[in-house]
């Protein structure tokens, strides 16, 4: 694969980035700034199977480290991309433009937790699950939880809006962020929001969360905290048909009961998670639901009750409610350990992200199974059924000819008749190089101007990871590729 | 579709030159003076009680969306009183912000008509989306000065088939400390007011076991409305009784006196300045109104 997908920079040019290293060692420690083959090669690209191309990769510690990269990028009009762990899977953080690479996963301090009121203020590398569990003694925890939560940092969460199996009853990311200390696309350091509920002006935090790196660079978060439940059931369904599985998800929301998470998986996935790690799951099951109630044991006995006499009526087959917290653990960790079991089957998977309206969710599944079939791929669902969130996976040997094209292709269609359904393009991943050229499926020209005024207005010079979300010439007017691996 | 035309029938009527401006039902400033007057759509367009959403025109008044909702055992955490549109312009939340969230967060899409007088769409129509720059939050709050919201999509939440307001004179920091998730915790001073919701069963014990009274309902509220950072609530104790209502683990405070001026810094000026160049460079929308201070 080339490496170079790098467009209308000259910051290639030898000269130019020596130039510009200088600059930056002049700014930060020396060490902070590494510009060898090898790094740079590695930083070239996230999660995703899309590559770029990185001047320099910066090591930031603080918040002035990431402010005087961003002046010196202002200087040399040199593109920047903020990067978190790298575990990003639209391709959000791949360096477009010969950029600088700012990392701040050594930005990785919790710096105050106040349990009373429920929030705490967190570096942007701090690592979404390391929060939780160094606040588990006060009783409260972060709820957003993507199943990438070991490794994936909380800037990174902030950036993309991305969630998890939790966002069902308790919100999207956005919904969970207070405020956000940033350094803006010109080098300036404000704050966005703020600890009060209802700060002056224009909600400039909510536009921030989910701007994928385009705004600005996240220095410092303000997190809300959610009490521990003091009562939880984990229940484990499974049922002869995935049809009846995704109906039991919508008679159970329209009952009024809000689940703290309804995740599904299918019958490939299922025989793969159970291989790996014998939790006793339903291999011969069309479809599995993993469903969790918290709150105050009446609550939880009677929702419990409720959504057992639901699944009747679905013809669900058994009905296993975990005993003890080492089986909810044993469950949780067949959900969260799908996609290192399905390495078992071959050696690549391309994981989609689109979400569509619930009662959709048997049709949609119909059509990707069929769509699959027909590139002669396989698939295997793991989701959060709750909110419509599918995760279609296409596993693979990449060694095999001409498959990635029939991957993308599949992909594709997969996102389109998502769309189609009275969906949307993305759940949680973002939309960065992946889907950038699909917006147009769902925004008019009009309607993506209006999120190139909002760009224009935090970055005019366009120097905040340039090219992703925005298709041109909506954007800054950046001069568009697609890079190597994408599948758009 | 009908909402379509109305939307699009909307747009006309705004247009694209002249300075406009956009009352609802008055109950939260109403439109600017000595400027033409529109009104947005009204009506709801359907619920999908199964999706946990709704679809409304902006003019429809949260009181007609409530009873809509009531119907399928659903609300949404949208004080009930005024229009749609005009709660989401304001941006304010209502007393149960602790249990059921802001306002803010109840918008999944909406549509706008921009200051060139085009009908735009943000946002996605599922509970949970991606779909580029968050625009609804934007708007949100923006008190229509960079955009007249005609329609949108909400995300309702279950009415809670039993809630129960209670007093107690015990510490509110205390309370907000034992209970599970309480909707609601005021305080006065003096008095707390507590709102749970839930499982009557898990309603009776909590309040058995923070020793709470049953009571009434809510306080009344000064007209005037503080945001200061929860933890900073404590230091309202040495105002006089009477004069406020603390939300408890929030930290807004109703107050009788106006809230006191804040001075924003010069990035935040700065940003708001080119946010409200871009989408309306000619300061037709809402003229005259400020949504910072100094700014």
């Amino acid at each position: 694969m080339s490496v170079d997908a790098g467009v209308g920079q000259d910051v290639g040019a030898p000269t130019g980035n020596a130039t510009l290293v200088e600059r930056l060692r002049s700014r930060l420690r020396p060490d902070q700034v590494r510009d060898g083959a090898a790094e740079v090669h590695l930083y070239r690209r996230d999660a995703s199977n899309m590559e770029g191309h990185a001047a320099v990769v910066c090591f930031a510690e603080s918040t002035d480290d990431v402010r005087a990269i961003v002046q010196v990028a202002n200087e040399f009009g040199v593109p920047f991309v903020a990067r978190g762990s790298g575990t990003g899977l639209a391709g959000g953080a791949v360096p477009m433009g010969g950029a600088i690479v700012v990392s701040t996963s050594k930005m990785n301090r919790i710096i105050s937790v106040d349990a009373l009121n429920r929030l705490a203020w967190v570096e942007p590398g701090v690592l979404n699950l390391d929060l939780s569990k160094q606040i588990a003694h006060l009783g409260v925890h972060f709820a957003p939880d993507p199943s990438s939560q070991q490794t994936c940092s909380i800037g990174g969460n902030v950036a993309n809006n991305s969630g998890g199996p939790h966002c069902l009853a308790d919100g999207v990311t956005s919904a969970h962020i207070h405020a956000v200390e940033v350094v803006l696309p010109d080098g300036s350091v404000t704050v966005l929001g703020g600890e009060d509920p209802e700060p002056d002006g224009y909600d400039l935090r909510g536009v921030f969360v989910g701007s994928e790196g385009m705004f600005g660079v996240a220095t410092k978060v303000c997190v809300r905290l959610m009490q521990n439940s003091p009562d939880v059931a984990t229940m484990l369904l499974d049922f002869a048909s995935v049809a009846d599985g995704a109906q039991l998800v919508s008679d159970i929301i329209a009952d009024g009961i809000v689940p703290a998470a309804v995740e599904m998986m299918d019958q490939l996935c299922l025989r793969a998670v159970e291989e790996f790690i014998h939790a006793g799951l339903p291999v011969d099951q069309a479809a599995a639901l993993l469903i969790e109630v918290v709150g105050l044991p009446s609550g939880v006995v009677a929702q419990v009750e409720r959504i057992r006499e639901l699944a009747a009526l679905r013809n669900v087959g058994t009905f296993r409610v975990a005993a003890d917290d080492v089986e909810r653990a044993l469950l949780w960790k067949g959900r969260k350990s799908a996609f290192g079991a399905i390495a078992r089957i071959k050696p690549n998977y391309y994981l989609h992200d689109t979400v569509v309206p619930r009662h959709k969710l048997p049709e949609v599944l119909e059509q990707v199974y069929e769509i699959a079939a027909r590139h002669d791929l396989l698939v295997l669902n793991v989701f959060h059924a709750g909110d419509g969130n599918l995760h279609p996976l296409l596993v693979y040997d990449a060694r095999e000819p001409g498959v990635i094209d029939r991957v993308h292709a599949a992909g594709d269609e997969i996102v389109r008749v998502s769309v189609a359904a009275g969906g949307v393009l993305s759940g949680e991943h973002g939309i960065g190089l992946e889907k950038r050229d699909l917006m147009p499926l769902m925004f008019s020209e009009i309607d993506l101007a209006a999120q190139g005024d909002l760009r224009r207005a935090f970055d005019p010079r366009c120097l905040s990871n340039p090219d992703k979300v925005l298709p041109s010439p909506a954007g800054c007017g950046d001069i568009h590729s697609i890079p190597e691996g994408a599948w758009v | 579709m009908i909402l379509d035309d109305a939307v699009a029938a909307f747009a006309t009527e705004v247009g694209a030159s002249d300075p406009i401006t956009i009352s609802g039902l008055g109950t939260r400033g109403g439109p600017v003076a000595g400027v033409r007057s529109v009104t947005a759509p009204t009506g709801i367009e359907w619920i999908q009680p199964a999706e946990m959403t709704i679809r409304c025109g902006a003019g429809t008044p949260v009181v007609d969306v409530d009873r809509a909702l009531a119907e399928h055992g659903q609300c949404v955490a949208i004080p009930e009183f005024g229009t749609i549109g005009g709660a989401l312009a304001v941006g304010h939340s209502g007393v149960r912000r602790l249990g059921w969230g802001p306002v803010r967060d109840t918008v999944l899409q909406m549509r706008y008509v921009s200051a060139r007088g085009d009908v735009v769409k943000v946002g996605g129509p599922t509970v949970k989306n991606v779909s580029g720059f968050d625009l609804c939050r934007l708007l949100v709050g923006s008190r229509g000065t960079l955009g007249l919201v005609a329609d949108v999509i909400l995300r309702t939440r279950p009415r809670p088939a039993h809630e129960r307001w209670f007093t107690s004179e015990r510490d509110p920091w205390e309370l907000l400390t034992e209970l599970y998730r309480p909707t609601s915790i005021l305080w006065n001073g003096t008095t707390a007011w507590v709102l749970l919701d839930g499982h009557p069963v898990d309603i009776e014990m909590q309040a058995a076991s923070a020793r709470l009274s049953p009571a009434a309902g809510p306080p009344d509220l000064p007209i005037h409305r503080w945001s200061v950072a929860p933890s900073s609530l404590p230091s309202f104790r040495s105002d006089e009784a009477g004069t406020f209502v603390a939300e408890i683990g929030v930290g807004i405070v109703h107050h009788i006196s106006p809230a006191p001026p804040r001075t924003p810094d010069r990035e935040t000026i700065e940003l708001h300045r080119r946010i409200k160049f871009e989408f309306d460079p000619d300061g037709r929308l809402n003229p005259g109104v400020a949504v910072l201070a100094g700014g």
